[in-house]
């Protein structure tokens, strides 16, 4: 009999996942463990492969070599649709902000007026639902597209760089609402590259460097004291090729 | 140009004395133009939408030939439904020759290709926007197509316009398959020619200016209806 | 709850009911319709204006022209596209009966054709009536003439005429003979806009309002004749065509009624048409 600790181990696993493009291996060989509950950070230099692993890990690309399985399965359509993804920049629909929300609710087969009203309260828009989505600050945006992905009610939710054009209230805004639906039980994949978010957000950090993981540590341990020497030279500061 | 000045007047005294002649005709040619635009619109959208977001072998060549098919010759189209509705040909026992029906159906298939090739091109711009987005969510094809032209709406009432512009100018098609006949297929544009057969060259400037305007007017209408709408739509 | 009960004016169901019967139905076919399939010299006239309401009056059955080259008009009738089939090419016609679209071919009216030109005639054409001579002198002028080209009555009747003049226009073809294929008015317009010579018949030209400074430069000879034909689509080829409602309106054109009416149109006092049939009434 496997422990609870291993079952829950094993919930999302890469194993041998490298990416190509032409000659260039932009994922280079990962192997990978990840847990069903907590917030998994994904961190690196820019160009480490942080974007593409949460694709591949997420489905939108196929990997040239390896695979992905979720609770044992093979990562596919049906895996997808109880995972849900927000972009760096949030793609809303020309439509008003509450019409964007029961979009994503009429695909998983709920869209009561009470789901849609209760998810824009939860994200701070409640004000705002018949107008433009498209006319909402920055802030306001990445806010109702996180809306719109816990609409989908997801087991694993990716967020790649959500913040990293908001300033400090908006990012407050979202990290809040990620935090809840981790206390929910919602799996968070987090791809940043903010040295402060990650100290307020990790239970666990996976460093990438050069398409590969340099380590995956529990998250007090990495801050303490990285195993590996890129991760010291970027906590550190110092300028790391990638 | 005495022809341009007593085009003018005849163009101003027949539409404020609401000559009926004018009038039944003017109404012909807008029932026929509209429906083709709604048929070829039906059929256009979401053929344009549908080549927009799949990949398949030939996709290029099929691009090709929809757009050489804007320019489509509307006597060609004419001579291929006039076969086609003809006594002798395979459809003649729908006795739909000369009919408006047979006017709608010829301008249907001179202006689908229009509405397909610039949807097409328009649907395929906001799908690059929203591809990674509807690849997370899972959408069908189906679905993506129903998101996408609903999204694209506003674009896709220029397109209907230049679609209506299309038909509601052409005359080769009409005059075929609907034969010119008074107070039953005359439009616009046949009683144009008609009139510039009979040497009539003022009064038939007089109609081409009463077209114009009509086209004018409902581009004008529709646009308005654009900018209002969008404006409480998308930024 | 009441909101659930709103009726609702613009549903998908009737939008697509109304939108059938705008493209379909909706057309006023209170009274029976036959399709005459004809040529745009008795159109353009104004003949077919003044004479079937006539007809329309007597008898509730509504007459729709086609109006287009005589040649065209009797493809689309040998199509089975027309009940009746009212051209000026003798031969055509006759040839048409022959082969079983049509069932008897009748002498309906005539007028004659001319040969108009500029007022300065520059090839001198005015001085002769005998058109064959006219046109190969118009030939050896170099003057431009504009031929209708597009096998209708009055191209067929050119060609005859340059046959008998000796002269093969064919090889001046885009020089000083230019071929519109278009029908007679436009044609006219050509002539008028090129300074052109051209074969018209004389009811067109007396209708046509954009003669500038042109003028009827021939006629009067016996070869300028144009006899127009009137013939029923025969429905044992074609069984939809409309026998009793077709052969209602050969009888009242060919008939003392109609017969008037035809003589009785005038344009600015000058008679069109000459209506000739000589056959027993009712025509067999």
């Amino acid at each position: 009999m496997p422990s609870p600790e291993a079952t829950a181990a094993a919930f999302g696993e890469a194993r041998g996942l490298v990416y190509q493009v032409g000659e260039r291996r932009l994922i280079d060989g990962i192997d990978l463990r990840i847990a069903a509950q907590g917030l998994s950070l994904i961190m690196g230099a820019n160009g480490a492969g942080k974007s593409l692993l949460l694709r591949l890990l997420h489905g939108l690309l196929r990997p040239t070599q390896g695979e992905v399985r979720w609770g044992g399965r093979l990562q596919d359509i049906a895996v997808r649709r109880r995972q849900a993804l927000v972009f760096q920049r949030p793609v809303l629909l020309r439509r008003s902000v509450i019409a964007n929300l029961r979009f994503a609710l009429r695909l998983r087969g709920g869209d009561s007026d009470r789901d849609a009203e209760q998810l824009l309260a939860e994200v701070g828009l409640g004000a705002k639902a018949r107008q433009p989505a498209r006319l909402l600050s920055g802030g306001e945006q990445q806010r109702l597209s996180l809306a719109r992905a816990l609409a989908l009610r997801p087991q694993v939710l990716f967020l790649d760089e959500p913040t990293a054009s908001l300033d400090p209230a908006s990012t407050q805004a979202i990290e809040d609402i990620v935090l809840r639906a981790k206390a929910r039980g919602t799996k968070i994949l987090f791809v940043t590259h903010d040295l402060g978010q990650a100290r307020r957000l990790a239970d666990e950090v996976i460093f990438l460097q050069c398409g590969r993981i340099a380590e995956q540590t529990r998250a007090d341990q990495f801050f303490a004291n990285p195993a590996s020497a890129a991760a010291g030279d970027y906590l550190a500061g110092r300028l790391v090729p990638h | 140009m005495q022809d341009f000045g007593s085009a003018f007047g005849l163009a101003f005294g027949l539409v404020l004395s609401l000559d009926p002649e004018l009038l039944e005709i003017v109404l012909l040619s807008l029932r026929v133009s509209l429906s083709a635009v709604v048929i070829a619109c039906l059929v256009g959208f979401p053929l344009g939408a549908l080549i927009a977001i799949t990949r398949f072998r030939g996709r290029s060549a099929v691009l090709v030939l929809m757009n050489a098919l804007m320019g489509l010759p509307p006597v060609v189209v004419g001579l291929a439904i006039y076969l086609l509705l003809s006594n002798a040909g395979p459809l003649g026992w729908l006795r739909l020759l000369y009919t408006p029906t047979a006017m709608i159906l010829a301008q249907a298939v001179l202006i689908t290709p229009i509405i397909a090739a610039l949807s097409r091109e328009l649907i395929e711009q906001l799908h690059d926007e929203y591809a990674e987005q509807f690849q997370s969510l899972c959408l069908s094809p189906l679905q993506s197509v129903r998101a996408l032209l609903w999204d694209a709406r506003y674009g896709l009432l220029t397109v209907a316009l230049a679609g209506f512009g299309r038909a509601i100018a052409e005359v080769g098609a009409v005059i075929i398959v609907g034969g010119n006949i008074a107070n039953l297929t005359r439009v616009m544009t046949t009683a144009i020619a008609l009139e510039t057969s009979k040497g009539e060259l003022a009064l038939a400037l007089a109609l081409g200016m009463v077209l114009i305007s009509i086209a004018l007017g409902i581009n004008a209408a529709v646009m308005s209806l654009r900018l209002t709408a969008s404006r409480h739509a998308f930024a | 709850m009441m909101h659930n009960h709103r009726r609702r004016l613009f549903t998908p169901a009737r939008a697509i009911v109304l939108f059938a019967a705008l493209i379909g139905g909706a057309q006023a076919l209170a009274e029976e319709a036959i399709l005459v399939q004809s040529t745009t010299s008795t159109q353009n006239s104004g003949l077919y204006d003044h004479i079937l309401p006539q007809f329309t009056a007597k008898t509730g059955i509504q007459v729709n022209v086609v109006a287009v080259g005589t040649g065209q008009a009797i493809k689309n009738a040998q199509n089975g596209d027309g009940d009746v089939l009212l051209v000026h090419a003798k031969s055509a016609e006759e040839k048409f009966v022959e082969e079983g679209y049509g069932v008897a071919r009748f002498d309906v009216m005539y007028n004659d054709f001319v040969i108009v030109g500029p007022d300065a005639d520059p090839a001198g054409l005015s001085n002769t009536e005998d058109a064959a001579a006219a046109l190969a002198e118009l030939a050896a002028s170099g003057s431009v003439f504009a031929s209708r080209g597009d096998n209708s009555g009055t191209h067929k009747k050119e060609l005859a005429l340059w046959q008998a003049s000796g002269v093969d226009p064919a090889n001046a073809s885009g020089g000083w003979y230019r071929e519109t294929g278009s029908g007679m008015g436009a044609t006219l317009n050509t002539a008028v806009g090129m300074g052109a010579y051209s074969l018209t018949d004389r009811a067109t030209w007396i209708n046509f309002k954009n003669k500038g400074d042109y003028r009827i430069l021939v006629e009067g000879d016996p070869r300028l004749f144009n006899q127009y034909g009137i013939i029923l689509v025969d429905p044992a080829r074609h069984p939809n065509v409309k026998v009793d409602a077709g052969q209602a309106f050969i009888d009242w054109v060919l008939g003392p009624e109609g017969q008037a009416a035809i003589a009785s149109y005038q344009v600015d006092g000058q008679q069109l048409f000459y209506p000739n049939y000589e056959g027993p009434w009712p025509p067999k």
